[in-house]
């Protein structure tokens, strides 16, 4: 209905004067005018509530699809680590784990790095060079996902296996963290991966709030005699702290239903290791994987949809809540 | 910091500066890596095969990827031809129309949502809605998936790119009598028109690269799927059909155990990324070149 909309209308903006003449001074076009207005109006609304319809839908369609699973396995479903298609007994526990784990590694490395590179960008480079890197940073947020999973794979799993891996058992082997055999891919390659993927984003956001911060604040900072750093500190991260922790947010959003990356170099085993160096499965990447076989089985597929369901309401929280916070931001710009 | 002597401030300073320096070069660095290990890696996949032959069982000498570079294409259109109008229209909505009401603050933070929804269940959705009653994966389901994905990310770039129109332009199109739809389509469109037009390629950047909402929609087929043996449909796809594209066959060539497939999948990504990045940088030059026109 939009798509013929702005076709018929595109037209009529090839003589835009003819066409104004004709409105104004036209009774009977004019009210053909306001009633094509109650047609342009509706069009954009119904096109509005599309999203809106679109995205119930989305957690309706994963709330009824998973009912077999949901009524099979109750809530134990949650807390069951075990995953085995032919007993047909399955549990969602690995799999969270997995999600949350992988998540949380590339957070605490992606954050402060690409905090990092923000104040670099802003604070400490030439503003020549700032202006390129910037922009190539936003670009690189553009990368597909499934390059980084791809090149996870094939290059930088064989390096964690030989060179990293065996230097972190070495050195810090004594904590259960950092033991078993060194096999490349895994929970902490998955975890630096997605690391890698969400950093441009992560940086891109936090540039931005960091350029916000108004000059004359900085400089009256560098007035008293503070350094770099402590204007960082008590002027630019207050004030920009909320939008900074928003961009954090968003970064995890990503990091927690991200599919390729995470699906080449977790190694997808239902299974919960407290070595990071043990093959593990995500949410996203066990869907992407079972689903194909799944199909066949009434109770395999459900159970999956079950997981997509449990990822929607992880998602879910996580952007109500950073929403909470960029509301909050706005509200502080006023002042 | 009372206590602090000025020579401890001073270090801390510049052990900050260092830190700061030494992650920038870290993550440039392995960025660069990554996409330096694609071209060196890809370049040589490309060959006239990887353009002009069809993928195949690996027993067959001489494939490509020329069908699923056509599927991708086929896929992207078809999404584009869905969710840039809704999505526009969207955006329309709120900034013409109805900027503070409970709808539309409904449809912003919905929005929002959206675009942070992992794909791979937006994948599962569509699979629900389509595939499984026509109990077939076809080109329109992929097409629907990614248009989905498109959608709020026109939405919002649009309600920001036409919130960017001076109010004077609008106000004087209503004076002249125009109504709302063609003061909008003729006057706030043609003055906003880079900043639409890089919405739109971004928008289209972001799907090109999507697997995971292909994976149970779209699925893959190791054919040129065409409409018909002669006439036009012999130049068209047939979306009815389960449809190659570039993403899922280079998770499929990645993921099987042949070198010579997984030289084809770099080659892929290769082309995937070049893809994405041209379209990133012409979008924001589209909007660089023309952001002091029409009035703004």
């Amino acid at each position: 209905m939009p798509l013929s909309n702005i076709k018929g209308n595109n037209d009529v903006g090839m003589s835009p004067i003819s066409a104004k003449v004709k409105a104004v001074a036209g009774v009977s076009s004019k009210k053909i005018g306001y009633k094509l207005d109650v047609a342009f109006k509706l069009t954009a609304l119904v096109s509005g509530l599309v999203v809106i319809a679109v995205t119930l839908g989305i957690g309706i369609l994963l709330l009824v699809n998973s009912q077999t699973s949901i009524q099979h396995f109750g809530l134990g479903f949650l807390t069951n680590a075990s995953w085995n298609p032919v007993e047909e007994n399955f549990g969602a526990l690995s799999s969270i784990y997995g999600t949350l784990v992988s998540t949380g590694i590339a957070m605490l490395i992606a954050a402060p790095i690409g905090l990092a590179i923000a104040l670099f960008l802003v604070e400490l480079s030439h503003p020549v060079l700032s202006r390129i890197a910037g922009s190539a940073i936003e670009l690189l947020a553009a990368i597909p996902s499934i390059i980084f999973g791809m090149w996870g794979l094939f290059v930088f799993a064989p390096l964690m296996q030989q060179h990293v891996q065996p230097a972190l058992g070495k050195s810090l082997g004594f904590l259960p963290l950092f033991q078993g055999p060194p096999m490349g891919i895994g929970m902490l390659t998955a975890g630096i991966i997605l690391a890698l993927m969400i950093l441009p984003y992560i940086t891109a956001v936090t540039r931005d709030v960091l350029q916000m911060v108004p000059p004359v604040l900085k400089e009256a900072g560098h007035g008293f005699g503070a350094t770099m750093w402590e204007v960082t500190k008590k002027v630019s991260i207050p004030y920009g702290i909320r939008g900074i922790v928003g961009a954090m947010f968003l970064g995890l959003g990503r990091a927690l239903g991200e599919t390729m990356a995470v699906t080449f170099v977790i190694g997808n085993s239902h299974r919960i290791s407290p070595s990071l160096f043990e093959s593990g499965n995500s949410i996203a990447s066990s869907i992407a994987l079972e689903f194909g076989e799944a199909v066949q089985d009434p109770l395999f597929k459900s159970v999956l949809i079950e997981l997509g369901l449990i990822l929607f309401i992880i998602t879910l929280i996580f952007q109500v809540l950073a929403h909470v916070w960029l509301l909050k931001l706005k509200k502080n710009e006023g002042r | 910091m009372r206590s602090k002597s000025i020579l401890a401030r001073r270090f801390l300073d510049t052990t900050v500066r260092v830190l700061s320096a030494t992650s920038a070069m870290v993550g440039i660095i392995f960025l660069a890596w990554i996409l330096i290990d694609v071209a060196l890696k890809g370049a040589p996949a490309f060959d006239l095969n990887f353009f002009t032959k069809r993928t195949g069982p690996f027993s067959i000498p001489d494939t490509g990827m020329a069908n699923a570079i056509v599927g991708t294409l086929y896929l992207t259109v078809l999404a584009t031809i869905i969710g840039v109008p809704i999505g526009l229209m969207a955006g329309v909505y709120l900034s013409e129309i109805d900027k503070d009401s409970h709808i539309s603050t409904a449809i912003r933070f919905v929005s929002n949502i959206l675009m942070g929804m992992p794909s791979i269940l937006i994948g599962i959705f569509v699979y629900g809605i389509i595939v499984a009653p026509m109990k077939q994966y076809s080109g329109y389901a992929g097409g629907i998936a990614l248009a989905i994905i498109m959608l709020p990310v026109v939405a919002r770039t649009s309600e920001d790119i036409l919130r960017l129109v001076p109010n004077e332009l609008r106000e004087s199109a209503l004076a002249l009598g125009a109504p709302l739809w063609k003061s909008t389509l003729t006057i706030v469109f043609r003055s906003a028109k880079a900043g639409l037009i890089t919405g739109g390629l971004l928008a289209i950047a972001r799907v090109s690269g999507e697997t995971a909402p292909l994976l149970f929609t779209a699925f893959n087929n190791n054919h040129f799927t065409w409409l018909g043996e002669s006439g036009i449909g012999q130049y068209i796809y047939d979306m009815r059909e389960p449809t190659p594209n570039l993403t899922v066959t280079i998770f499929q060539y990645a993921m099987s155990p042949y070198k010579e497939w997984k030289e084809q999948a770099w080659g892929g990504s290769l082309l995937i990324t070049a893809t994405v990045l041209v379209l990133s940088v012409v979008a924001r030059a589209v909007f660089r070149g023309k952001k002091y026109d029409g009035g703004k």
